[in-house]
């Protein structure tokens, strides 16, 4: 016989002020099997917990029903302490009379009435409760890291920090990112690159992190503890173990002109055999075989091949796939910069002066095509007038996306600053919609590029820039004095808007996480659960997520490898034990219900007799991966599914108790 | 395909040199176009800025007719007048509601999928490329056009589906058709001021002036549009600004039909040519002399 135990909280005003919480221990009360029934102000807190495990122990409960707030707040409180007096936690249902009861309704009468039936409901579910166990799973303790960037360099190295062994991919020759590509970092000035190559060249060096440039993963199974992946390592033409990195072979090469270097945003030209850049992690140049002459002519040039010392250039080498097995994931795939030919009004692509926020990073890096020194791409000229342009792609819901980049604020008065500081005497004009500053140091930053560097904040939007006698004419408003400019520059940069990186959304999907319809990746919780991804064992870092900087970029990458350090803690990770469960003896074997599973949780299962012959093949729920969403449980013809906690008896004798 | 054709009021007025050209082609292309019979005002300019309702029903009841008479596609060579049926048509598409409001007020149907061509689109898609190709017989290889798009054959883009509406292309595309080389500048899509001609003349001039000096800058020998109130503002006023600049231009503006006209070998006369204020006399020799020589 149930032995059932019902405590209807007050929350203090919040369910008490609109249900007559008396009413509902009254009614609780006379239900058959309800042996105890109380009403508490607080009953999450200390005593409010006490007095449940102590009624638990007098009454010897069997289950317990808490009409309070909804289950996401407190049921695990409450299962914990039914737990500590000896009751299996799923033993407790929570009848939700706060968010569905007392914070939609306004007529105290109307509410208690519905407050009593959701505990009644709960009351019948948790009669035909049955004990669940909780499910465990094995955890390989090893980390794959996707992107090696800021972010994720910062998630590897915290991993490997701790003692668990990581795979670090990275698309590019290089690992670095795009922070190894900026020049200097507000609100700071440190030089981008002196800061971060130590931490390129820790994770090349670090014992526990294993390094793959030039590489992409190409397919992923399995759920957490138990990820397999398969890893393309791209044929490099060069091997590695031999390389010095001498740069012999990219000195031979006579492919110096028409390809455009990736890491200069095209204002250079590289080699088919090259780094890069000079700091490269690994030093180890790639062939790119599309522009190669070797490749194209047939064998005929094999200069490098030559030159080369140590002769570790081999035209042969093939793709490699290497597979792994992870217990986690950090996907810190980064960001790309819009593309802006919906401004055709700006002319960029048309006019050579005409540049993007990242290219002129690189006019001012060191190591980029000038040294450091600023010179404007058609001519070679140093500009005396640069505009800047915020907001290009960035809240235009009309040509653009509608949400704030969040860096070109920053980045922008940066650039004026250096600007000042590089060449004297300059003039630079920013025009803006507002200026968002918020963190440390920053506004004081932005404030200093006005008040010290002298450049012009301008409010309101550029219209149209065009080439006239050699000057860029950039026409305007000013909506602050309400007047239409027009200002004859040298140079014009855009700042354009942060997107995710390409191919991203395949990689999500690849993942089994969401994004969203701009394709950044989503958090499990936008504010508690902001380093999860929708699937467990899956984490997120950097701007893959949205836009962020690089102190964010880092702290989500370390609260990544915080999140994974944490789960390796254990040797098992523990699942919910209300998942999909198959009836195999009434199974037919239709698999409509693999079909129906969105997280691939279903697969085939072989029923063989003691003689290895087989008797049936029904359908098999992994439990590392299915969720308990009950999909599966519609789809199947045979009724041979059903979830633990919600099977068709206890749904059915809510509803009868609901009609009663 | 049956092509229903809505001239609109310029066309029968201020700018019958479009007309007149637009039909001598399509003579000689030897297609047919029917006008819109008891077709109305398009309600350009003044109907969308006093009564929403009135600027959609004003368009819709030209389109309906269309309809009911059988038409698919609609020729509406004024830019404006365009734009005015493609934004009703639009609306229409979108909104239920309003569709109802105004078939209902027009007592009568319109389904509203009437495919709207300006003539940049009619001549690209309609006629086609390969056929003005073919009919071309004295190129105009060495004379340097500008062609000037204005505002409302692109925008707003959302509406208007044609091409880029910062740079379009397609009116330079029909000039090298003819042998003529496209002239590229900086102000194909500025504002020449529009219907601000008649009230503020000032700024027309301002605006205008920028767009003709541009061109004449870039080293165009004329200049082509696909709008007659472009046409009125670039040609018309250009003596004025020559005289309030102080600076000669001499930019005879043509429309893109007399452009084709005088490329298929067709008499200026029989295009209207000589009806424009700057004249093209000085163009139109030099034309003669370069097909004299090939």
């Amino acid at each position: 016989m149930a032995r059932i135990g019902v405590f209807v909280c007050w929350c203090g005003s919040n369910i008490a002020g609109t249900v007559d919480v008396e009413k509902v221990r009254e009614e609780a009360a006379k239900i058959p099997g309800v042996v105890s029934a109380l009403d508490y102000k607080y009953m999450c807190s200390d005593p409010g917990q006490n007095s449940l495990r102590n009624i638990i122990k007098e009454k010897n409960l069997t289950g317990i029903v808490l009409a309070a707030c909804s289950p996401h707040m407190h049921e695990n409180t409450f299962r914990k302490a039914a737990a500590k007096e000896g009751l299996n936690p799923y033993f407790v249902e929570i009848a939700n009379i706060r968010e569905q009861v007392s914070w939609v309704h306004e007529d105290k009468e109307r509410a208690t009435a519905k407050a009593v039936d959701l505990m009644k409901m709960m009351v019948e579910k948790v009669k035909r409760d049955r004990p669940i166990e909780d499910v465990r799973v094995p955890l390989n303790k090893k980390a794959l890291v996707i992107g090696g960037g800021i972010s994720g360099i910062q998630a590897a190295l915290d991993i490997a920090n701790g003692g668990v062994e990581v795979l670090l991919v990275e698309k590019e020759p290089s690992i670095g990112g795009r922070m190894i590509q900026l020049d200097e970092t507000f609100p700071t000035l440190d030089c981008s690159s002196c800061i971060m190559t130590p931490k390129m060249v820790e994770a090349n060096q670090h014992p526990n992190i294993k390094l793959y440039t030039y590489s992409e993963v190409e397919d992923i199974s399995g759920y957490i503890g138990n990820f397999k992946i398969k890893i393309k390592k791209k044929a490099r033409s060069v091997v590695e173990k031999d390389c010095t990195g001498c740069g012999e072979c990219w000195n031979a090469c006579p492919m110096h002109k028409n390809v455009k270097s990736e890491f200069n945003v095209n204002l250079s030209e590289r080699t088919a055999i090259y780094v890069p850049f000079p700091q490269a992690v690994p030093l180890v140049p790639v062939l790119d075989r599309s522009v190669c002459l070797h490749y194209k002519k047939g064998g005929k040039c094999q200069k490098c091949f030559d030159a080369c010392g140590p002769k570790c250039i081999d035209f042969s080498l093939q793709d490699e796939i290497i597979e792994e097995t992870v217990g986690a994931i950090v996907a810190s795939t980064g960001y790309d910069l819009m593309d802006t030919s919906m401004y055709g009004e700006y002319g960029y692509g048309k006019y050579k002066d005409v540049i993007s926020g990242l290219q002129f990073e690189r006019l001012l890096s060191a190591s980029g095509p000038t040294e450091g020194v600023i010179k404007r791409p058609s001519d070679g000229k140093t500009p005396q007038t640069i505009v800047f342009v915020q907001c290009v792609g960035s809240r235009d819901p009309e040509k653009g996306v509608p949400y704030c980049s969040k860096v070109c604020c920053m980045y922008t008065a940066k650039h004026a600053k250096l600007f000042a500081h590089k060449v004297h005497g300059s003039q630079s004009y920013v025009f803006y919609i507002d200026i968002r500053s918020t963190s440390k140091g920053y506004e004081e930053f932005v404030r200093g590029t006005m008040e010290q560097d002298g450049a012009i904040y301008l409010r309101g939007r550029v219209s149209k820039i065009y080439e006239d006698e050699g000057k860029l004419i950039v026409k305007g408003a000013d909506t602050l004095s309400g007047n239409q400019v027009e200002i004859a520059a040298d140079m014009v940069v855009l700042a354009t808007g942060v997107i995710p990186k390409k191919g991203s959304d395949k990689l999500a999907q690849m993942l089994g996480i969401s994004y969203d319809k701009y394709g950044f990746f989503t958090e499990s919780h936008p504010k508690l659960r902001p380093a999860e991804s929708s699937t467990a064992g899956i984490f997120l870092a950097g701007m893959a997520q949205g836009p962020r900087d690089i102190p964010e970029s880092v702290v989500s990458g370390s609260a990544a490898a915080s999140k994974i350090l944490g789960l390796f803690s254990k040797n098992e990770y523990e699942v919910e034990g209300t998942i999909a469960n198959v009836n195999e003896a009434t199974c037919v074997a239709c698999f409509y219900c693999q079909r129906v599973c969105a997280y691939n949780a279903i697969s085939k299962k072989e029923i063989k007799d003691r003689s290895g012959k087989l008797i049936k093949v029904v359908a098999n729920v992994n439990p590392g991966l299915c969720t308990g969403c009950g999909a599966c449980v519609n789809a199947c013809f045979s009724k041979s599914i059903d979830v633990k906690g919600f099977m068709d008896d206890q749904i059915y004798a809510e509803i009868k108790a609901l009609a009663v | 395909m049956k092509l229903a054709y809505y001239p609109g009021c310029s066309l029968k007025g201020t700018s019958f040199e479009y007309e007149v050209s637009l039909l001598k082609i399509l003579e000689v292309l030897n297609m047919e176009i029917k006008e819109i019979p008891d077709w109305n005002c398009c309600g350009a300019s003044a109907a969308h800025s006093i009564n929403h309702n009135l600027s959609v029903a004003l368009p819709a009841r030209n389109l309906a007719i269309a309809e009911k008479d059988g038409y698919e596609s609609v020729l509406a060579p004024c830019a404006a007048c365009s734009n005015r049926l493609k934004n009703a048509d639009y609306e229409l598409k979108n909104d239920d509601i309003l569709k109802k409001k105004i078939t209902d007020s027009l007592e009568m149907p319109y389904n509203a999928e009437m495919s709207i061509n300006n003539m940049l689109e009619f001549l690209i898609g309609v006629v086609g490329k390969d056929k003005i190709k073919s009919m071309v017989k004295k190129p105009l290889s060495g004379i340097k056009v500008a062609s000037y798009y204005g505002c409302l054959l692109v925008r707003p883009p959302k509406v208007m589906q044609f091409d880029d509406p910062e740079n379009p292309v397609t009116m330079d595309e029909l000039v090298a058709l003819t042998g003529a080389e496209p002239v590229d500048y900086s102000f194909k899509t500025e504002c020449c001021g529009a219907i601000n001609s008649l009230s503020k003349p000032d700024v027309v001039m301002a605006l205008t002036g920028n767009i003709l000096y541009d061109i004449k800058k870039n080293g165009a020998d004329l200049v082509v549009v696909a709008c007659p109130l472009c046409h009125s503002n670039l040609d018309v006023r250009q003596r004025e600004i020559e005289r309030k600049y102080d600076e000669k231009l001499g930019l005879p503006v043509l429309f893109i039909t007399e452009l084709l006209g005088l490329s298929f070998g067709i008499d200026p006369k029989d295009l209207a040519i000589d009806g424009h204020m700057v004249a093209a006399d000085r163009v139109l020799k030099k034309i003669k002399e370069l097909t004299n020589q090939q």
